[in-house]
Protein backbone atom coordinates (compact mmCIF):
# COMPACT_ATOMS: atom_id res chain seq x y z
CA UNK A 1 0.00 0.00 0.00
CA UNK A 2 1.62 2.98 -1.40
CA UNK A 3 -0.08 5.35 1.30
CA UNK A 4 1.44 2.83 4.23
CA UNK A 5 4.47 2.97 2.78
CA UNK A 6 4.88 6.20 2.80
CA UNK A 7 3.63 6.38 6.78
CA UNK A 8 6.68 3.94 7.54
CA UNK A 9 9.58 6.58 5.61
CA UNK A 10 8.11 9.23 7.26
CA UNK A 11 7.92 7.68 10.87
CA UNK A 12 10.94 5.63 10.20
CA UNK A 13 12.28 6.14 13.79
CA UNK A 14 9.52 4.75 15.26
CA UNK A 15 9.67 1.97 13.30
CA UNK A 16 13.24 1.31 13.96
CA UNK A 17 12.49 1.17 17.65
CA UNK A 18 9.70 -1.45 16.82
CA UNK A 19 11.82 -3.18 14.56
CA UNK A 20 14.59 -3.36 16.99
CA UNK A 21 12.67 -4.52 20.03
CA UNK A 22 10.88 -6.98 17.58
CA UNK A 23 13.21 -8.73 15.78
CA UNK A 24 14.98 -10.91 18.15
CA UNK A 25 11.46 -12.46 19.55
CA UNK A 26 10.62 -13.04 15.73
CA UNK A 27 13.34 -14.58 14.88
CA UNK A 28 14.14 -16.70 18.14
CA UNK A 29 10.17 -17.74 17.84
CA UNK A 30 11.08 -19.04 14.49
CA UNK A 31 14.01 -20.84 15.68
CA UNK A 32 12.14 -22.91 17.73
CA UNK A 33 9.57 -23.75 15.30
CA UNK A 34 11.95 -24.05 12.82
CA UNK A 35 13.42 -26.86 15.44
CA UNK A 36 9.72 -28.46 16.14
CA UNK A 37 8.26 -28.23 12.98
CA UNK A 38 11.55 -29.01 10.96
CA UNK A 39 10.14 -26.64 7.68
CA UNK A 40 6.82 -27.65 7.40
CA UNK A 41 5.34 -24.33 8.41
CA UNK A 42 7.60 -22.23 6.30
CA UNK A 43 4.95 -21.91 3.94
CA UNK A 44 2.11 -19.87 6.48
CA UNK A 45 5.30 -18.31 7.73
CA UNK A 46 6.12 -17.08 4.19
CA UNK A 47 2.46 -16.15 3.63
CA UNK A 48 2.12 -14.07 6.43
CA UNK A 49 5.56 -12.03 6.12
CA UNK A 50 4.11 -11.47 2.74
CA UNK A 51 1.18 -9.67 3.95
CA UNK A 52 2.42 -8.15 6.72
CA UNK A 53 5.24 -6.34 4.96
CA UNK A 54 3.26 -6.12 2.06
CA UNK A 55 0.95 -4.05 3.55
CA UNK A 56 3.68 -1.77 5.98
CA UNK A 57 6.34 -1.34 3.07
CA UNK A 58 4.64 -2.21 -0.40
CA UNK A 59 7.14 -5.46 0.49
CA UNK A 60 8.20 -7.27 -2.93
CA UNK A 61 9.32 -10.40 -1.04
CA UNK A 62 12.83 -10.30 -3.00
CA UNK A 63 14.30 -12.29 -0.14
CA UNK A 64 16.90 -10.36 0.09
CA UNK A 65 15.43 -7.40 3.14
CA UNK A 66 17.31 -4.27 3.78
CA UNK A 67 14.75 -2.07 4.95
CA UNK A 68 16.32 -0.55 8.01
CA UNK A 69 19.37 0.33 5.67
CA UNK A 70 16.98 2.30 3.47
CA UNK A 71 14.69 4.21 6.23
CA UNK A 72 12.15 2.06 6.16
CA UNK A 73 11.30 2.39 2.04
CA UNK A 74 11.62 -0.67 0.58
CA UNK A 75 14.23 -0.26 -2.83
CA UNK A 76 12.26 -2.95 -4.30
CA UNK A 77 9.26 -0.66 -5.33
CA UNK A 78 12.17 1.68 -7.57
CA UNK A 79 11.09 0.75 -11.50
CA UNK A 80 14.87 0.13 -11.41
CA UNK A 81 15.05 -2.16 -8.06
CA UNK A 82 18.40 0.43 -7.23
CA UNK A 83 19.48 -0.69 -4.18
CA UNK A 84 22.20 1.75 -3.69
CA UNK A 85 20.50 5.16 -3.88
CA UNK A 86 18.49 7.23 -6.65
CA UNK A 87 19.03 6.97 -10.30
CA UNK A 88 20.14 10.54 -11.91
CA UNK A 89 16.14 10.81 -13.16
CA UNK A 90 14.92 12.03 -9.82
CA UNK A 91 12.53 14.91 -11.05
CA UNK A 92 12.71 18.48 -9.36
CA UNK A 93 9.48 17.57 -7.68
CA UNK A 94 11.31 14.23 -6.23
CA UNK A 95 8.91 12.10 -7.80
CA UNK A 96 9.96 9.42 -10.11
CA UNK A 97 10.97 9.37 -13.27
CA UNK A 98 9.18 6.62 -14.73
CA UNK A 99 5.93 6.78 -12.70
CA UNK A 100 5.85 10.36 -12.09
CA UNK A 101 2.72 10.22 -9.71
CA UNK A 102 5.00 8.39 -7.22
CA UNK A 103 7.65 9.93 -4.73
CA UNK A 104 11.02 8.57 -5.64
CA UNK A 105 11.66 5.55 -3.76
CA UNK A 106 15.24 6.70 -2.43
CA UNK A 107 13.46 10.55 -1.50
CA UNK A 108 11.77 8.53 0.67
CA UNK A 109 14.73 6.04 2.29
CA UNK A 110 16.82 9.39 2.47
CA UNK A 111 14.34 11.03 5.06
CA UNK A 112 13.48 8.07 6.75
CA UNK A 113 16.71 7.19 7.23
CA UNK A 114 17.99 10.62 8.77
CA UNK A 115 15.24 10.51 11.53
CA UNK A 116 16.48 6.86 12.22
CA UNK A 117 19.40 6.02 15.38
CA UNK A 118 21.46 4.23 12.74
CA UNK A 119 21.49 6.44 9.80
CA UNK A 120 24.68 5.75 8.35
CA UNK A 121 23.44 2.28 7.65
CA UNK A 122 22.23 3.66 4.39
CA UNK A 123 25.71 3.95 3.06
CA UNK A 124 26.85 0.64 3.46
CA UNK A 125 27.07 -1.06 -0.26
CA UNK A 126 24.69 -3.14 -0.93
CA UNK A 127 25.86 -5.92 -3.32
CA UNK A 128 23.05 -6.76 -6.14
CA UNK A 129 19.82 -8.94 -5.06
CA UNK A 130 20.46 -12.52 -4.81
CA UNK A 131 17.63 -13.42 -7.67
CA UNK A 132 17.95 -17.38 -6.31
CA UNK A 133 15.86 -15.95 -2.65
CA UNK A 134 12.96 -13.90 -4.98
CA UNK A 135 9.84 -15.00 -3.04
CA UNK A 136 10.91 -16.57 -0.01
CA UNK A 137 11.01 -15.57 3.34
CA UNK A 138 13.99 -13.09 4.52
CA UNK A 139 12.61 -13.84 8.13
CA UNK A 140 13.23 -17.81 7.53
CA UNK A 141 16.35 -17.45 6.11
CA UNK A 142 17.92 -14.89 8.81
CA UNK A 143 16.40 -17.18 11.38
CA UNK A 144 17.92 -20.27 10.12
CA UNK A 145 21.81 -18.53 9.02
CA UNK A 146 21.27 -17.22 13.28
CA UNK A 147 21.34 -13.89 11.66
CA UNK A 148 19.34 -10.78 12.85
CA UNK A 149 17.33 -8.93 10.70
CA UNK A 150 18.83 -6.27 8.88
CA UNK B 1 32.47 -15.49 -45.94
CA UNK B 2 35.07 -13.18 -46.64
CA UNK B 3 35.54 -10.51 -43.96
CA UNK B 4 35.43 -7.01 -46.34
CA UNK B 5 38.54 -5.01 -45.72
CA UNK B 6 38.57 -2.07 -44.55
CA UNK B 7 38.20 1.30 -47.25
CA UNK B 8 39.51 3.98 -44.87
CA UNK B 9 42.68 4.97 -46.75
CA UNK B 10 43.53 6.99 -43.45
CA UNK B 11 43.66 4.79 -41.21
CA UNK B 12 45.44 1.31 -40.67
CA UNK B 13 43.44 -1.47 -39.26
CA UNK B 14 45.74 -2.95 -36.31
CA UNK B 15 44.53 -3.52 -33.23
CA UNK B 16 45.20 -1.52 -30.03
CA UNK B 17 47.99 -1.75 -28.24
CA UNK B 18 48.33 -1.47 -24.35
CA UNK B 19 50.47 0.89 -23.08
CA UNK B 20 53.36 -0.22 -21.06
CA UNK B 21 52.49 -0.61 -17.09
CA UNK B 22 53.47 2.67 -15.00
CA UNK B 23 53.74 2.21 -11.25
CA UNK B 24 50.28 3.76 -9.69
CA UNK B 25 48.52 3.37 -12.30
CA UNK B 26 45.47 0.99 -13.00
CA UNK B 27 44.82 0.72 -16.45
CA UNK B 28 47.64 0.92 -19.91
CA UNK B 29 45.60 3.45 -21.82
CA UNK B 30 46.49 6.59 -22.15
CA UNK B 31 43.39 8.08 -20.68
CA UNK B 32 43.89 8.00 -17.03
CA UNK B 33 48.01 9.32 -18.11
CA UNK B 34 46.72 12.27 -19.03
CA UNK B 35 44.73 12.58 -16.04
CA UNK B 36 47.39 11.10 -13.47
CA UNK B 37 49.79 13.88 -15.47
CA UNK B 38 47.74 16.52 -13.95
CA UNK B 39 46.61 18.01 -17.33
CA UNK B 40 43.01 19.07 -17.82
CA UNK B 41 41.83 16.07 -19.64
CA UNK B 42 38.95 16.66 -22.59
CA UNK B 43 36.33 13.60 -22.99
CA UNK B 44 33.95 13.82 -25.47
CA UNK B 45 30.42 11.66 -26.19
CA UNK B 46 30.36 9.97 -29.78
CA UNK B 47 27.18 9.02 -31.00
CA UNK B 48 26.73 5.28 -31.77
CA UNK B 49 25.23 4.62 -35.31
CA UNK B 50 22.38 3.13 -36.32
CA UNK B 51 24.21 1.43 -39.23
CA UNK B 52 26.70 -1.36 -40.02
CA UNK B 53 29.31 0.72 -41.36
CA UNK B 54 31.88 1.20 -39.34
CA UNK B 55 33.03 4.24 -41.12
CA UNK B 56 30.10 6.07 -39.90
CA UNK B 57 31.79 5.72 -36.10
CA UNK B 58 35.57 6.22 -37.38
CA UNK B 59 34.03 9.98 -39.33
CA UNK B 60 32.53 11.25 -35.80
CA UNK B 61 35.61 9.87 -34.14
CA UNK B 62 38.21 12.08 -36.62
CA UNK B 63 35.70 15.30 -35.64
CA UNK B 64 37.53 15.04 -32.24
CA UNK B 65 41.01 14.04 -33.33
CA UNK B 66 43.56 16.38 -31.60
CA UNK B 67 40.95 18.16 -29.27
CA UNK B 68 39.86 15.26 -27.08
CA UNK B 69 41.20 12.57 -24.82
CA UNK B 70 39.09 9.86 -24.90
CA UNK B 71 35.63 9.04 -26.92
CA UNK B 72 32.79 8.01 -24.38
CA UNK B 73 30.42 5.51 -26.70
CA UNK B 74 27.10 5.72 -24.81
CA UNK B 75 25.45 2.51 -24.29
CA UNK B 76 21.71 2.65 -25.99
CA UNK B 77 21.59 6.53 -24.84
CA UNK B 78 18.21 7.78 -23.55
CA UNK B 79 17.05 3.51 -24.07
CA UNK B 80 17.01 3.96 -27.77
CA UNK B 81 18.43 1.32 -29.84
CA UNK B 82 21.67 1.94 -31.38
CA UNK B 83 25.30 0.06 -32.31
CA UNK B 84 26.57 -1.91 -29.00
CA UNK B 85 29.05 0.17 -27.07
CA UNK B 86 31.37 -2.60 -26.98
CA UNK B 87 31.60 -2.68 -30.42
CA UNK B 88 32.29 1.10 -31.07
CA UNK B 89 34.81 1.11 -28.59
CA UNK B 90 36.88 -1.85 -30.38
CA UNK B 91 36.16 -0.44 -33.64
CA UNK B 92 38.13 3.13 -31.87
CA UNK B 93 40.39 0.80 -29.76
CA UNK B 94 42.30 -0.94 -33.21
CA UNK B 95 42.33 3.08 -34.33
CA UNK B 96 44.51 3.84 -31.49
CA UNK B 97 41.76 6.07 -29.71
CA UNK B 98 41.17 5.77 -26.03
CA UNK B 99 37.28 4.79 -25.81
CA UNK B 100 35.46 4.50 -22.55
CA UNK B 101 32.92 1.73 -22.50
CA UNK B 102 29.38 2.87 -21.07
CA UNK B 103 27.60 0.40 -20.02
CA UNK B 104 24.18 0.43 -18.47
CA UNK B 105 22.43 -1.63 -16.03
CA UNK B 106 19.32 -1.60 -18.05
CA UNK B 107 19.58 -4.21 -20.77
CA UNK B 108 22.42 -6.85 -19.37
CA UNK B 109 22.31 -9.00 -16.35
CA UNK B 110 25.28 -9.60 -14.29
CA UNK B 111 26.33 -12.66 -16.70
CA UNK B 112 26.45 -11.11 -19.93
CA UNK B 113 28.12 -7.94 -18.49
CA UNK B 114 31.15 -10.03 -17.12
CA UNK B 115 31.28 -11.82 -20.49
CA UNK B 116 31.42 -8.15 -22.24
CA UNK B 117 34.12 -6.81 -19.90
CA UNK B 118 36.65 -9.60 -20.51
CA UNK B 119 35.90 -9.10 -24.59
CA UNK B 120 36.68 -5.19 -23.99
CA UNK B 121 39.70 -6.32 -21.80
CA UNK B 122 41.02 -7.99 -25.01
CA UNK B 123 40.17 -5.34 -27.49
CA UNK B 124 42.48 -3.51 -25.36
CA UNK B 125 39.31 -1.39 -24.12
CA UNK B 126 40.63 -0.07 -20.50
CA UNK B 127 37.78 2.66 -19.15
CA UNK B 128 34.62 1.80 -18.72
CA UNK B 129 31.72 3.84 -17.51
CA UNK B 130 29.37 2.37 -15.09
CA UNK B 131 25.87 3.73 -15.51
CA UNK B 132 21.90 2.85 -14.09
CA UNK B 133 21.17 3.66 -17.08
CA UNK B 134 17.63 5.39 -18.65
CA UNK B 135 14.50 3.49 -18.39
CA UNK B 136 12.65 1.99 -21.11
CA UNK B 137 9.59 3.82 -20.79
CA UNK B 138 11.70 7.11 -22.16
CA UNK B 139 13.07 5.12 -25.37
CA UNK B 140 12.03 4.01 -28.53
CA UNK B 141 10.83 0.19 -27.50
CA UNK B 142 8.96 1.27 -23.94
CA UNK B 143 7.84 -2.28 -24.20
CA UNK B 144 11.21 -3.83 -23.91
CA UNK B 145 11.81 -5.91 -20.16
CA UNK B 146 14.04 -4.01 -17.69
CA UNK B 147 16.89 -5.89 -16.51
CA UNK B 148 18.92 -3.91 -13.96
CA UNK B 149 20.17 -7.20 -12.54
CA UNK B 150 22.83 -5.02 -10.93
CA UNK B 151 22.61 -0.91 -9.57
CA UNK B 152 25.81 1.32 -10.93
CA UNK B 153 27.48 0.54 -7.33
CA UNK B 154 26.90 -3.21 -7.79
CA UNK B 155 28.61 -2.58 -11.13
CA UNK B 156 31.09 -0.55 -9.64
CA UNK B 157 32.18 -3.31 -6.91
CA UNK B 158 31.64 -6.08 -9.55
CA UNK B 159 34.55 -4.44 -12.03
CA UNK B 160 36.73 -3.83 -9.22
CA UNK B 161 36.33 -7.30 -7.82
CA UNK B 162 37.33 -8.61 -10.85
CA UNK B 163 40.62 -6.43 -11.70
CA UNK B 164 41.90 -6.52 -8.09
CA UNK B 165 40.22 -10.62 -7.37
CA UNK B 166 40.65 -11.70 -10.46
CA UNK B 167 37.90 -13.86 -10.44
CA UNK B 168 34.20 -14.05 -11.79
CA UNK B 169 31.18 -13.17 -8.49
CA UNK B 170 30.96 -16.62 -8.34
CA UNK B 171 34.77 -17.57 -7.28
CA UNK B 172 35.64 -18.78 -10.71
CA UNK B 173 39.25 -17.54 -11.68
CA UNK B 174 39.95 -15.46 -14.61
CA UNK B 175 43.54 -15.56 -16.08
CA UNK B 176 44.01 -12.70 -16.87
CA UNK B 177 41.78 -10.24 -15.56
CA UNK B 178 40.87 -7.18 -17.22
CA UNK B 179 42.73 -4.01 -15.77
CA UNK B 180 39.81 -1.43 -15.86
CA UNK B 181 39.91 2.53 -15.30
CA UNK B 182 36.18 2.57 -13.75
CA UNK B 183 34.50 5.83 -13.90
CA UNK B 184 30.78 6.46 -12.98
CA UNK B 185 28.51 9.09 -13.46
CA UNK B 186 26.78 11.90 -10.54
CA UNK B 187 23.84 14.45 -11.65
CA UNK B 188 24.51 16.98 -9.08
CA UNK B 189 21.17 18.91 -9.66
CA UNK B 190 18.58 16.69 -8.81
CA UNK B 191 17.03 16.61 -5.09
CA UNK B 192 17.34 16.07 -2.45
CA UNK B 193 20.61 18.01 -3.20
CA UNK B 194 22.36 16.94 -0.25
CA UNK B 195 21.86 13.26 -0.86
CA UNK B 196 24.24 13.41 -3.91
CA UNK B 197 26.92 14.36 -2.14
CA UNK B 198 26.27 10.77 -0.12
CA UNK B 199 25.48 8.99 -3.02
CA UNK B 200 28.89 10.29 -4.71
CA UNK B 201 30.57 9.09 -1.54
CA UNK B 202 29.22 5.50 -1.76
CA UNK B 203 30.02 5.60 -5.50
CA UNK B 204 33.48 6.53 -4.48
CA UNK B 205 33.88 4.03 -1.54
CA UNK B 206 32.86 1.24 -4.39
CA UNK B 207 35.81 1.99 -6.49
CA UNK B 208 35.08 4.69 -8.60
CA UNK B 209 38.39 6.17 -10.38
CA UNK B 210 36.87 9.21 -12.43
CA UNK B 211 33.16 10.58 -12.84
CA UNK B 212 31.52 12.20 -15.56
CA UNK B 213 28.66 14.10 -14.46
CA UNK B 214 25.49 14.76 -16.06
CA UNK B 215 25.21 18.02 -17.87
CA UNK B 216 25.82 20.99 -16.11
CA UNK B 217 24.50 24.58 -16.76
CA UNK B 218 24.22 25.72 -13.93
CA UNK B 219 27.35 26.74 -12.86
CA UNK B 220 26.95 28.46 -8.90
CA UNK B 221 25.39 24.74 -8.33
CA UNK B 222 28.30 22.83 -9.45
CA UNK B 223 30.37 25.02 -7.44
CA UNK B 224 28.66 24.51 -4.31
CA UNK B 225 29.36 21.07 -5.17
CA UNK B 226 32.05 20.68 -6.50
CA UNK B 227 33.22 22.43 -2.57
CA UNK B 228 31.65 20.24 -0.99
CA UNK B 229 32.92 17.54 -2.72
CA UNK B 230 36.64 18.93 -1.49
CA UNK B 231 35.47 19.83 1.55
CA UNK B 232 35.08 16.12 1.89
CA UNK B 233 38.43 14.32 0.30
CA UNK B 234 36.79 13.28 -2.56
CA UNK B 235 38.78 14.92 -5.07
CA UNK B 236 41.31 13.03 -3.56
CA UNK B 237 40.20 9.46 -4.71
CA UNK B 238 38.98 10.45 -7.77
CA UNK B 239 39.23 12.47 -11.03
CA UNK B 240 35.95 14.76 -11.60
CA UNK B 241 35.29 15.78 -15.33
CA UNK B 242 31.73 17.70 -14.97
CA UNK B 243 29.29 17.51 -18.42
CA UNK B 244 28.91 20.61 -20.64
CA UNK B 245 26.83 20.27 -23.58
CA UNK B 246 25.51 22.19 -26.03
CA UNK B 247 21.41 23.90 -26.80
CA UNK B 248 20.62 23.98 -30.45
CA UNK B 249 18.07 26.13 -29.98
CA UNK B 250 15.56 27.78 -26.89
CA UNK B 251 12.83 24.40 -28.63
CA UNK B 252 16.14 22.29 -28.26
CA UNK B 253 16.63 23.37 -24.51
CA UNK B 254 12.88 23.39 -23.50
CA UNK B 255 12.70 19.66 -24.91
CA UNK B 256 15.54 18.71 -23.03
CA UNK B 257 14.21 20.29 -19.63
CA UNK B 258 11.31 18.88 -20.01
CA UNK B 259 12.15 15.28 -21.45
CA UNK B 260 15.51 14.22 -20.48
CA UNK B 261 15.39 12.89 -17.02
CA UNK B 262 17.74 14.80 -14.55
CA UNK B 263 18.70 17.97 -17.00
CA UNK B 264 17.99 21.27 -15.35
CA UNK B 265 19.07 24.58 -17.13
CA UNK B 266 18.75 27.49 -15.38
CA UNK B 267 16.56 30.69 -16.88
CA UNK B 268 19.54 32.45 -17.16
CA UNK B 269 20.36 30.35 -20.09
CA UNK B 270 16.73 30.09 -22.10
CA UNK B 271 16.82 33.96 -21.48
CA UNK B 272 20.24 34.02 -23.29
CA UNK B 273 19.65 31.89 -26.23
CA UNK B 274 16.19 34.05 -26.61
CA UNK B 275 18.18 37.05 -27.00
CA UNK B 276 20.63 35.81 -29.80
CA UNK B 277 19.98 36.23 -33.16
CA UNK B 278 22.24 32.49 -33.97
CA UNK B 279 20.74 30.21 -31.00
CA UNK B 280 22.72 27.72 -32.33
CA UNK B 281 25.95 29.84 -32.15
CA UNK B 282 25.27 31.51 -29.25
CA UNK B 283 24.77 27.99 -27.86
CA UNK B 284 28.91 26.71 -29.02
CA UNK B 285 29.67 30.25 -27.30
CA UNK B 286 27.70 29.30 -23.73
CA UNK B 287 28.99 25.94 -23.87
CA UNK B 288 32.48 27.37 -24.22
CA UNK B 289 31.90 29.27 -21.53
CA UNK B 290 31.06 26.94 -19.16
CA UNK B 291 34.31 24.78 -20.25
CA UNK B 292 35.99 27.57 -19.20
CA UNK B 293 34.30 28.14 -16.09
CA UNK B 294 34.49 24.56 -15.22
CA UNK B 295 38.35 24.29 -15.07
CA UNK B 296 38.65 27.41 -12.41
CA UNK B 297 36.73 24.99 -10.16
CA UNK B 298 38.84 23.66 -7.67
CA UNK B 299 38.81 19.70 -7.88
CA UNK B 300 37.91 19.37 -11.33
CA UNK B 301 40.47 17.41 -13.44
CA UNK B 302 39.01 17.95 -17.30
CA UNK B 303 35.52 18.44 -18.91
CA UNK B 304 33.24 15.77 -20.48
CA UNK B 305 31.29 17.30 -23.94
CA UNK B 306 28.32 15.39 -24.70
CA UNK B 307 27.27 17.64 -28.15
CA UNK B 308 24.76 15.10 -29.57
CA UNK B 309 23.72 15.64 -33.00
CA UNK B 310 26.42 18.49 -32.86
CA UNK B 311 29.93 16.38 -32.70
CA UNK B 312 31.20 18.53 -35.94
CA UNK B 313 31.37 21.55 -33.34
CA UNK B 314 33.33 20.18 -30.42
CA UNK B 315 36.89 20.80 -31.80
CA UNK B 316 35.97 24.41 -32.32
CA UNK B 317 34.28 24.78 -28.78
CA UNK B 318 37.38 23.37 -27.36
CA UNK B 319 39.58 26.18 -28.91
CA UNK B 320 37.41 28.46 -28.58
CA UNK B 321 37.43 27.87 -24.50
CA UNK B 322 40.99 27.38 -24.93
CA UNK B 323 40.95 24.91 -21.82
CA UNK B 324 43.52 22.75 -23.53
CA UNK B 325 46.47 25.69 -23.53
CA UNK B 326 49.18 24.45 -25.72
CA UNK B 327 48.57 20.65 -24.93
CA UNK B 328 47.12 18.97 -28.38
CA UNK B 329 45.71 15.50 -27.27
CA UNK B 330 46.39 12.00 -29.42
CA UNK B 331 45.14 11.69 -32.99
CA UNK B 332 45.36 9.03 -35.17
CA UNK B 333 46.97 11.48 -38.27
CA UNK B 334 50.20 12.22 -35.68
CA UNK B 335 51.13 8.60 -35.94
CA UNK B 336 51.15 7.62 -39.68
Amino acid sequence: MYRARLFASRHARAYEVIYNATSPVILSTLRVINKITKGKLDRPITWSEKIIKGFLFDCQMCGNCVLSSTGMACPMNCPKTLRNGPCGGVRENGNCEVKPEMKCVWVEAWSGSAKMKDNLAIQEIQFAVNHSHRGSSAWIRLAKENKQIT
Amino acid sequence: MTIPEINNQSYTYRPGELLPELEGHISRGRFERVLRNGDFAVTAELAPPDSTDRNEVFEQAALFDGFVDAINATDGSGANCHMSSVVVCALLSYIGYSPIMQISCRDKNRIAIQGDLLGAGALSICNVLALTGDDVSVGDHPEAKRVFDLDSISLITLINKIRDEGSFLSGRKITNPPQMFVGTSINPFVPPVESRILQLEKKINAGADFIQTQYCFDMPMLKDFMSKTVDKGLTEKAFFLPGVGTLASVKTARWIKNNVPGVHIPDSIFKRLEGADDQKKEGQKICAELMQQVKEIEGVSGVHIMAYKQEECVAQMVKDSGVLGDRKPWAPKDEY
